[in-house]
């Protein structure tokens, strides 16, 4: 037994020990660029499959919430001067309290309507963004924020600033993991199965949404916060309804409710418009249709094509000799 | 007396579903609400249960007293032993038997949870065989087992049964028949809505006909089950 648990320790430690170990092997600043990227993207996919995902709320309006961190952080920082990591913490804050706000009437609100509802909050927030111009300087956006200091070391360089993004982005995933994995989290997916039921056994449902939208909103400013001291100038573009239907786009990609799904989507539809760069006009045309494909290759059954079922087949070997029975650990 | 209703009128909107319903419940009755389709059983009974708010009326149940409106939740009464198996199944598909009875036993402590499993393993032994099946490859007839079996694990003080015999063919409507006396010798007791009148009426200690939100009849099972009145209001008359 104590044998079997060590051995799956390893493989997330390793895991973990290689990704940390990419900022200080590349040395190409484009490249860790997008790596800064793809950490604050597997943030916003991760928390949005909490509560679109594991609980079945889909909400559009993820954006709002990144957006919301994002200006915290950078205003608190600028006319107070603060250590970033408080920074962080204010962005997480103002973000789950208003996640707090809209989500107890919105999560009234099911389905379709509670998407419509999400839209026109995430448009509220960005027309608050604009034209609130004595506090955000509306289209002009914030400049001049100021870089993370952590331990005495000013976060300058790539490499330093990926450490940071990856360590951030590795807290939230535990987190999540963590949830995922309690009483809480069962109660989240009892609800997205089935509402009426989860309600018969006891579970105030309305209230356990409105903590996972709250939660996934404060991680979403957490984000934001990550993205103002990286690109240290915000504008309202960045935080459009386009964007939110890009993570829920990762989020459907990498599987509702699978949250290592969400981080590889997040990695793929990252890197595959960048690699596209050179393609110029055609980039997008290309993107949309790649996007199509992946989605309907998602639904293939690989069980019933020949690589799936030689893949299958040699799984099931390694499950034997692991001393693993058939259905166990299945979702 | 475990639940007695006084008055009491619940409205979709403007839609007025049930009038002024009166209904007594003593401690390990099984007592039977019948009623043809639209009368109003599950909006009475989920009126009880808290899942929809009562508009006029009140309800004592286990000594306590509870006025309309929106602040009795469902989540409380089930915690005070009250629950509801509702129309239409409702297990959770993607996850095993055994979690959806873990589910069920949601507002129970840790502890308690193995007595639980044992009660309905041993209730249905279908059940025990499929404990790590997903829920939704069960059958229609292991389903209906599953969702009572899942309202079992809250360990009820009164169990309400909405329609469990839908779609189940007459020799397993049968055996949920003789289960519910079962689950009532157990010491539990059992508020149930059927269509199937006569098999409900027979296994019911007290019985009452709902008819386009009112009550229109009540008495003995066995009274139920020879008066004109359920001939006629169950047959649509
Ligand atoms: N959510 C709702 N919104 C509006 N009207 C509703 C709602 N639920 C039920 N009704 C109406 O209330 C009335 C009573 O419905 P209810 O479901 O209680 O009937 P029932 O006796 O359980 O019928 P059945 O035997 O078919 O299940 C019906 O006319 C129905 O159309
Ligand atoms: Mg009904």
């Amino acid at each position: 037994m104590k044998i079997q648990k060590v051995k799956k320790g390893i493989l997330p430690v390793l895991l973990i020990a290689a990704l940390y170990g990419i900022p200080f092997c590349v040395k190409n600043q484009y490249m860790l660029r997008i790596g800064v990227y793809v950490c604050i993207y597997s943030i916003l996919a991760c928390s949005l499959n909490l509560i679109s995902g594991v609980c079945g709320q889909v909400s559009m309006g993820h954006a709002a919430f990144y957006g919301i961190g994002a200006y915290a952080s950078a205003l608190v920082a600028i006319h107070f001067g603060i250590n970033w990591v408080v920074c962080v913490i204010a962005a997480a804050i103002a973000a789950g309290v208003i996640g707090v706000l809209i989500g107890i009437p919105a999560l009234k609100l099911s389905g379709g309507y509670l998407v419509i509802c999400t839209v026109g909050f995430g448009e509220l927030v960005r027309l608050i963004l604009l034209n609130w111009v004595s506090l955000t300087r509306g289209p002009m956006g914030l400049v001049n924020i100021p870089r993370p200091v952590l331990f005495g070391v000013t976060i300058k360089s790539g490499s330093q600033y990926m450490v940071v993004a990856l360590t951030l982005f590795l807290l939230i995933y535990l987190i999540l993991h963590n949830i995922l994995n309690s009483k809480y989290g069962r109660n989240l997916k009892a609800i997205r199965e089935d509402e009426i039921a989860a309600e018969t056994m006891g579970i105030h449902v309305h209230r356990e949404k409105v903590i996972a939208f709250a939660i996934a909103a404060a991680m979403a400013g957490a984000a934001g916060s990550l993205l103002a001291h990286y690109m240290l100038f915000i504008s309202p573009t960045i935080f459009v309804g386009d964007f939110s239907t890009n993570i829920l786009s990762m989020v459907v990609l990498g599987g509702m409710g699978f949250m290592p799904g969400s981080v590889i989507a997040a990695t793929l539809l990252t890197v595959i418009p960048e690699t596209l760069r050179g393609l110029d006009k055609y980039r997008m045309l290309i993107y949309g249709f790649l996007l199509i494909g992946l989605m309907l290759g998602k639904n293939v059954s690989w069980e019933t094509t020949a690589l799936g079922r030689w893949g299958a087949g040699i799984w099931g070997k390694i499950r034997q000799r692991r001393g693993l029975k058939e259905g166990d650990g299945k979702v | 007396m475990l639940l007695e209703v006084k008055g009491m009128n619940t409205f979709y909107g403007n839609l007025h579903a049930i009038w002024d319903i009166d209904i007594q419940v003593e401690e390990r009755e099984v007592v039977a609400l019948i009623g043809s389709n639209g009368a109003g059983k599950s909006t009475l009974l989920k009126t009880i249960a808290g899942s929809i708010p009562m508009e006029r009326g009140s309800m004592v149940y286990d000594g306590k007293s509870f006025g309309p409106g929106y602040g009795r939740k469902a989540s409380m009464m089930v915690k005070m032993g009250m629950t509801l198996c509702p129309e239409g199944r409702h297990i959770f598909p993607r996850m095993t038997v055994e979690e959806n009875l873990k589910m069920g036993g949601y507002t129970r402590k840790k502890g308690e949870l193995s007595a639980g499993y044992d009660r309905v393993y041993s209730l249905f032994d279908r059940l025990k065989e499929r404990r790590s099946q997903p829920a939704g490859t069960l059958s229609g007839g292991e389903q209906q087992m599953l969702a009572i079996g899942r309202a079992l694990m809250s360990s009820p003080r009164l169990l309400m049964l909405d329609e469990p015999s839908l779609g189940l063919s007459p020799l397993l409507t049968e055996k949920i028949f003789e289960l519910i006396l079962e689950i009532r010798n157990q010491g539990t007791t059992i508020l149930l809505v059927e269509q199937n009148a006569v098999s409900a009426l027979s296994v019911a200690n007290r019985g009452y006909v709902l008819k386009v939100g009112h009550i229109t009849g009540s008495g003995t099972g066995k009274e139920l089950l020879e008066s004109q009145e359920i001939l006629d209001s169950y047959l649509g008359g």
